[in-house]
């Protein structure tokens, strides 16, 4: 049996039972990332040295009757986590050297909860990408098709949990980089409520938009890592003390009665029609399971680009300001096209004399879009629609054309302007490429999109569909 | 609005080559006039949305804890010094 | 031609906080190992946050307060964006247009107000050195001050000479450290300046079109020359109808005038925009109240009342309210000075005129050598015995409780009896004698 196949809920039971120890199913992972990375190219570091070493601990905490959730369970992490001796790039030529100090919240709460680091994901370089074409070490390839982008900028990572590289992985969302991926490679994808999870240790991008989610085979498994990383972090003055929902037990409940809004919006004539009718269909399905689906508005939908464009670039200037090359890394000369483009653009807009025309003007209709979903959570409990405008494209299709790269953003970048979570969920195909669907709730609503996706894929089986990779 | 390149370059202290230049004005250039629809937004009397936590008053009491040794500080560059980050003279 | 010299302050104080600004680094800084005194949130790792120091904020509303500035209910953290290598991050946490303090004022000796602008938090740098490596000139950098809590004082250009600087530098100094907030120790860099300064025809009120601000000052004296060197500068360029060119200078100690600093870069744009990483301030009416009990008696307050309580002239209350330290000497002095009739411009001449080591000479020492020096002539046993029974039949409240083991209804009692001998009496003979009576 191909143990690295499986959800983190069914493997836990192997692991629990005997049928399987954490090394070997490490190894397992470690072997196919040696046979299929070439090809793939998610990973930038694998740690297999370290990985063999907690996996081996967390099978004598398993003989002494320690069945944690995530003990011994594999998993990734972008390479934006800083792990703590252990090389952290952000996909920039900038940190190829930089082994940090310091290991993130998030990586110290899997240490603790005893998962196994099997190694550092690619990504677009300090996560500024929709296509993964953005990363000083290589493109990722997506498992579905090796000539298509995966998605991004949390490229790597989704495809070592679409290809079965890991078991799970950990990422950033900006403005779409953990959804839009998801849902080009046929995985659950969660961004979380901004606060929910502590940013402290994960190169900033831009600071009040970065939320730390992961990617996983099955809602389950989105709800079971999120229990272990969310809270609040006294390193993260943005992080949130309200209490974690126990979310495995809210997401068993049924959705019969349940509101979800559908944004006209967001179904309009960019929209792919292969897309839009996956969507819908996945729509209809959750009619069928009791949900009311309610015709709502977000009037300022088209505006999200602009505002994230100049919202998110002022804050990547000023992040991306610290790498000088002084203390650490290579000096700023390194620094790959988009980065640059990003710094100049942030730069702009705060500038003198620019500063009340743009970044001022976006911050006021960022309020306008915050209030569009205000208004639109009085009167459902969810909002359903697509993640991406279309399935994957070919490599190199768009990467000349940042503007086209933008706009790849548009359904996603909403969630992080206002701060609410979403959560991208298989829900078919499209030419034969994934395409997801995706969940926005009101903040802390993370309970409520479990319950729906989870409840989704009890009925269909889109996000059990594997990609056919030789190995 | 075409995009100077050449004066944010100098306040963003990043290095470009001329063909950057060039290429970057055009780009640049191109997504400064897809904002412009920004401009046609009703924005009197919006306040602005900087955070979206809606925390307030967060601080930590004033209490001292380790902080990194010395070799793990300059452990990152070789252009150090008798513990001291060395860069080329500030003042020529 | 005749000028008024038109001169603002902005003055930086480094707070006294255990840690610093943003991070649980140490603050004291001066005399450590280099880079001993970094994690990744001074050091400006990749993934750092900042977490606000709660006291170093109330010190600044407390610097604030005793500058007679507005608390406003709302303030938040901005980041002012520039390069240079002694800035880790590339971008200083400050505030930009809603700082702690706002609109204040500091009377002068002369009765004439200098307006406080605002007084607002922000964090420090890293420390450059320059120096001569393998014959080569370089810069070397110590992070140890990196984000050490610093208050910036920005006044209203309300100065017109020197000695008004001086006045106000040396008050404020006295503030903060009444406040027991900061060292400000000028030659550490505890405390710097940096005025600016320009000037106008005698009769204008429009502000002149250019400012010079002048940096390098670490010490009172350095301060009024500079400014007394620019005005005759500024004053004889505008004498050939030439405006003063709007920079930056500095001091120069050696040859005693100022250095053009200005370098040809552009004018400084900080690109300010609120800090996204730390959350605002809503202060509630109450809070605000409960950091201002906190304010202990200010200088001014304490000479006024030396004034009036103890009788001294003016310039004893002012030596004597210098440092707090000193004032509470002496009040120690005076209390105790009272059981032994011995007056409170008595201890005050003493302390001033025998320069009294308040380090060294405990308060109750002092007051034995002054009246070990006295001459007491004595009152007749008789009559000290009928004054010492009127106290104790005056008295019967102090007197139960002296009786039921209160010592210091006895100290009360040898008070009284001082009081009415006026000095004719020694305190331990009345104190013998009145615990002979109450027996």
């Amino acid at each position: 049996m191909d143990f690295t196949r499986l959800t983190i809920a069914q493997v836990r039971k192997k692991l629990d039972r005997k049928e399987i120890s954490s090394v070997e199913l490490t190894k397992a992972y470690l072997e196919r990332i040696g046979k299929l990375d070439r090809k793939l190219n998610a990973y930038i570091t694998v740690t297999e040295k370290e990985a063999l070493h907690t996996a081996k601990k967390a099978d004598e905490k398993i003989a002494q009757g320690d069945a944690s959730p995530l003990l011994g369970i594999p998993f990734s992490a972008k390479d934006m986590y800083l792990t703590k001796g252990i090389r952290t790039t952000a996909g920039s030529k900038v940190l190829e050297n930089y082994i940090p100090q310091y290991s993130a919240t998030v990586l110290e709460k899997m240490e603790h909860a005893g998962a196994v680091l099997v190694g550092k994901n690619n990504q677009d370089a300090w996560a500024h990408g929709a296509s993964g074409e953005h990363s000083d070490f290589g493109p990722t390839k997506n498992p579905w098709n090796l000539a298509y982008i995966p998605g991004g900028s949390s490229s790597g990572p989704a495809v070592s949990v679409a290809a079965d590289l890991a078991s799970f992985a950990i990422a950033t969302d900006t403005g779409g980089s953990i959804r839009q991926p998801a849902s080009l490679c046929g995985i659950t994808g969660l961004k979380p409520t901004y606060g929910r999870v502590s940013r402290y240790g994960v190169v900033a991008m831009a600071s009040s938009f970065d939320t730390m989610g992961h990617f996983t085979r099955s809602v389950e498994d989105s709800a079971l890592i999120l229990s272990v990383t969310a809270g609040y972090d006294e390193h993260d003055a943005t992080s949130s003390e309200k209490p974690v929902p126990h979310y495995a037990s809210e997401l068993k409940k049924n959705i019969k009665g349940l509101k979800i809004g559908m944004p006209k919006e967001y179904f309009t004539s960019g929209l792919d029609s292969n897309v839009s009718k996956t969507v819908k269909t996945a729509m209809h399905k959750l009619e069928e399971l009791g949900a009311e689906i309610i015709p709502i508005s977000l009037p300022h939908t088209q505006y999200g680009v602009g505002v994230y464009y100049i919202l998110q670039t002022a804050e990547v200037s000023s992040n991306l300001a610290r790498y000088d090359g002084i203390r650490y890394g290579n000096n700023r000369e390194t620094f790959g096209d988009e980065a640059k483009r990003r710094i100049m653009l942030g730069t702009f807009v705060l500038a003198h004399g620019y500063y009340d025309a743009y970044y001022k003007r976006a911050m006021k209709i960022r309020t306008l879009i915050r209030q569009d979903f205000d208004i639109a959570f009085r009167k459902v409990d969810a909002i359903a629609c697509p993640v991406s405008p279309t399935p994957a494209w070919k490599i190199g299709e768009k990467v000349s054309d940042p503007l086209a790269m933008y706009l790849a953003d548009i359904f996603t970048v909403t969630a992080n302007i206002a701060g609410i979570p979403g959560l991208a969920i298989p829900a078919g195909f499209a030419m034969g490429m994934p395409v997801g669907m995706q969940l926005l709730g009101p903040q802390f609503s993370e309970d409520i999109l479990f319950r729906i996706g989870h409840q989704y894929q009890l009925t269909t089986d889109w996000h059990t569909r594997k990609p056919d990779l030789p190995v | 609005m075409k995009f100077d390149v050449i004066h944010i370059a100098k306040l963003a202290n990043l290095p470009l080559t001329e063909k950057e230049v060039t290429t970057f004005e055009e780009q640049l250039s191109g997504i400064l006039e897809y904002v412009t629809e920004l401009q046609t937004v009703d924005v009197s009397d919006v306040g602005e949305t900087a955070q979206v936590t809606g925390l307030t008053n967060r601080s930590r009491s004033d209490r001292v804890e380790d902080s990194l040794s010395q070799e793990e500080v300059t452990s990152q560059t070789s252009c150090t010094y008798n513990g001291l980050f060395k860069v080329k003279a500030i003042f020529a | 031609m005749y000028y008024q010299p038109v001169i603002g302050l902005e003055v930086h104080v480094e707070l006294k906080t255990k840690s610093k600004m943003f991070c649980t680094c140490s603050a004291i800084y001066f005399g450590q190992k280099p880079n001993t005194q970094t994690c990744p949130v001074c050091l400006g790792l990749p993934g750092a946050l900042p977490v606000p120091n709660k006291q170093a904020i109330e010190w600044c509303m407390l610097i604030g307060m005793s500058l007679h500035c507005e608390i406003p209910f709302l303030a938040k953290f901005d980041r002012k964006n520039y390069f240079y290598p002694d800035l880790a991050k590339g971008y200083q946490i400050s505030q930009y247009d809603e700082p702690f303090c706002q609109s204040g004022y500091m009377v002068l000796s002369s009765g004439k107000r200098i307006g406080i602008r605002r007084a607002h938090m922000e964090e420090d740098t890293g420390k450059l050195l320059h120096e001569t490596v393998d014959g080569k000139k370089v810069s070397l950098i110590d992070f140890n001050r990196s984000g050490v809590p610093l208050v910036e004082i920005v006044t209203e250009p309300h100065f017109t000479n020197a000695v008004e600087v001086k006045e106000y530098l040396q008050k404020l100094q006295q503030i903060v450290r009444y406040l027991a907030v900061a060292n400000a120790d000028m030659e550490k860099g505890e405390m710097r300046l940096e005025p600016n300064i320009s000037l106008r025809k005698m009769g204008e009120t429009e502000l002149p079109g250019y400012k010079v601000e002048v940096k390098n000052i670490n010490s009172f004296s350095f301060v009024e020359k500079a400014i007394t060197f620019e005005i005759a500068r500024q004053a004889k360029l505008l004498d050939t109808d030439t405006l003063p060119v709007q920079e930056t200078r500095g001091w120069d100690e050696d040859q005693k005038l100022t250095v053009s600093q200005r370098n040809k870069e552009e004018a400084a744009d900080y690109r300010y925009f609120p800090e996204p990483d730390i959350p605002p301030f809503v202060w509630e009416k109450t809070y605000i109240e409960q950091v201002r009990k906190q304010l202990p008696e200010l200088p001014e307050a304490k000479q006024k009342r030396f004034n009036a309580t103890y009788s001294l002239p003016g310039y004893n209350a002012e030596i004597l309210t210098r440092e707090r330290t000193v004032a509470d000497y002496f009040e120690e002095a005076v209390k105790i000075g009272k059981i032994h009739a011995i007056e409170a411009k008595k201890i005050a001449n003493w302390m001033i005129n025998k320069k009294i080591d308040i380090e060294t000479v405990l308060p109750a020492t002092l007051i034995k050598e002054i009246k070990s020096v006295e001459v007491v002539e004595e009152l007749p046993e008789d009559t000290l015995k009928k004054i010492i029974n009127n106290v104790i039949d005056s008295h019967g409240k102090v007197v139960t409780d002296y009786r039921n083991g209160k010592e210091n209804a006895l100290m009360f009692l040898v008070g009284q009896v001082m009081k009415e001998v006026k000095g004719k009496a020694k305190a331990e003979t009345v104190r013998e004698a009145l615990i002979n009576l109450l027996k």
